[in-house]
């Protein structure tokens, strides 16, 4: 057995790059298609809304664990081999997007009905009454559960490890085989997705007070 | 002004009215809300609507200005004809104002941007001369002081009237009013009212809906009293409240409302 040590701490630590690259990856490819999924949801089109709704609706309904085999395995049946990372990023993108989509969408419909008709009446459009009055107040309401949902996710990119990623879970459970130090090992994991996420819910209340005081 | 109670008319429609609203029905699903709505307004005047809780008025009023849709009939403000969500609203939303009773100014912004914002975004103004005009409005309805503050950090009547202030700044042709006093306190409604009061000596065309009934027998020189979706009853004020027609009305002012 080998003794657990520096070059396994460094070896997890190193680990932490990829949990981060592919939370962000799934953040802002997820944020994209969530901000659009959300348009379309409360769009005027009823095909648009009906898109997305039934998007949300199954990729809600499936488990990300099962989006990833998907993306992986069931990609390279087709013929389309994907790295790890691209695959991992991909399925978390389209299960992010449909998350934040559906909660954006709450937070567009939290916007009173009469700032739509007060920023109507003073001549705006549909594109300014989104840019000026609409979005910057979903945003404000957002802010809370798209945090608490961003770490979900960060916390979720361990699910990546399945298919071969190697980010923090995966590096914990590689060093596990081979020290036999299940304790040391997944206590510094924790530890180190804390210290991921924890700054995530500090900047969130930084924020929070930042918008409430600005208005 | 044409008025129309239960079919009777009893006045000739004004040829230079610059509201004409002609025989507007309106449903939401089952219920019939206005049930042949007409009614003619002249520039200058200043017509107040009134008339027990449910009785339309609210409707009528944002049918005017195509926030909701009618069945029938015809409504033409300063030669626009009002369509709901048509694509030709700029040019109605040019001309005709509007005034809620819950003030909706814009949270997230200050007052001064919640003046200019459509000044230059719609009108396409300097960002200089929309500031000027900011400045210029506030300032008739006594609030220069407070450019910078944000809705939250005013009272009820002051909110109200930057909510005026607004609508000013774009120099409609006709102002609406949907009971913009309501939700304020008595001491906060009066200085409401003094600006309106300002606004109709200044010769702007306006139309309130309010159970302000001293100020409308004061201030409108035209009221017109909604019942079951109708126009009861409806003309210069004073004959109106000195010779009441119908018992509808007399009992809605007998009982001092
Ligand atoms: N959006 C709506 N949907 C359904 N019914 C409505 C709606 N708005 C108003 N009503 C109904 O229409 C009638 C007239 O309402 P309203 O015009 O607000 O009256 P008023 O302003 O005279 O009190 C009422 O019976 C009211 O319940
Ligand atoms: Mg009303």
């Amino acid at each position: 057995m080998i003794q657990f040590g520096p070059a396994h701490v460094i070896y997890i630590l190193e680990a932490v790059r990829w949990t981060v690259v592919l939370s962000l990856v799934a953040f802002a490819g997820g944020a994209v298609l969530g901000l659009l999924l959300a348009l379309a949801r409360v769009s005027r089109s009823i095909l648009l809304r009906a898109f997305s709704a039934a998007y949300i609706q199954t990729v809600q309904g499936t488990p990300l664990l099962i989006l990833l085999f998907l993306a992986y395995f069931g990609l390279s049946l087709l013929g389309y081999r994907l790295a790890p990372l691209v695959a991992a990023g991909l399925a978390l993108t389209l299960y992010v997007g449909a998350f934040l989509g559906e909660i954006w969408r709450g937070c567009i419909q939290a916007v009173p009905r009469t700032q739509w008709e007060a920023s109507d009446c003073l001549g705006l459009n549909r594109f300014q009454q989104y840019a000026y009055i609409i979005l910057p107040q979903a945003i404000r309401i957002a802010t809370p559960p798209t945090v608490g949902f961003m770490v979900q996710v960060v916390k979720n990119t361990s699910l990546a490890s399945v298919i071969g990623f190697v980010e923090l879970t995966r590096a914990g459970q590689i060093v596990n085989n081979s020290t036999f130090q299940p304790l040391m090992v997944f206590i510094l994991v924790a530890a180190l997705y804390f210290a991921i996420c924890y700054p995530l819910s500090v900047a969130s209340r930084a924020l929070e007070r930042k918008l409430n005081v600005a208005r | 002004m044409a008025f129309d109670a239960n079919g009777a008319v009893l006045a000739e429609p004004q040829g230079d009215a610059v509201v004409k609203v002609r025989d507007v029905v309106k449903f939401f699903g089952q219920l019939k809300v206005l049930d042949g709505v007409s009614l003619d307004v002249k520039a200058g005047d200043m017509v107040a609507i009134i008339g027990r809780s449910g009785s339309g008025k609210s409707t009528l009023l944002r049918c005017m200005n195509g926030l909701e849709d009618i069945q029938e009939g015809k409504i033409v403000i300063c030669g626009h004809e009002v369509g709901y969500g048509q694509s030709n609203r700029a040019d109605l939303r040019r001309d005709v104002g509007m005034v809620f009773q819950s003030y909706n100014l814009f949270p997230h912004l200050t007052v001064q941007r919640n003046i200019t914002l459509a000044l230059t975004l719609v009108k396409k103004k300097s960002k200089a001369e929309a500031q000027r005009l900011a400045e210029q409005v506030l300032d008739q309805v006594g609030l220069a002081d407070k450019m910078l503050s944000y809705p939250e950090q005013l009272s009820g009547g002051q909110q109200q009237r930057v909510a005026i202030a607004r609508s000013l700044a774009l120099s409609p042709q006709v102002m609406l009013f949907d009971e913009v006093t309501s939700a304020l306190d008595p001491e906060l409604t009066v200085e409401v009212l003094r600006v309106m009061e300002d606004l109709a000596k200044g010769g702007m065309t306006m139309i309130l809906v309010t159970h302000e009934m001293a100020f409308a027998q004061r201030v409108a020189n035209q009221v017109v009293f909604m019942h079951k979706g109708k126009v009861w009853e409806a003309g210069p004020t004073r004959e109106l409240f000195s010779s009441p027609k119908t018992s509808e009305f007399a009992q809605f002012i007998g009982t001092g409302l």
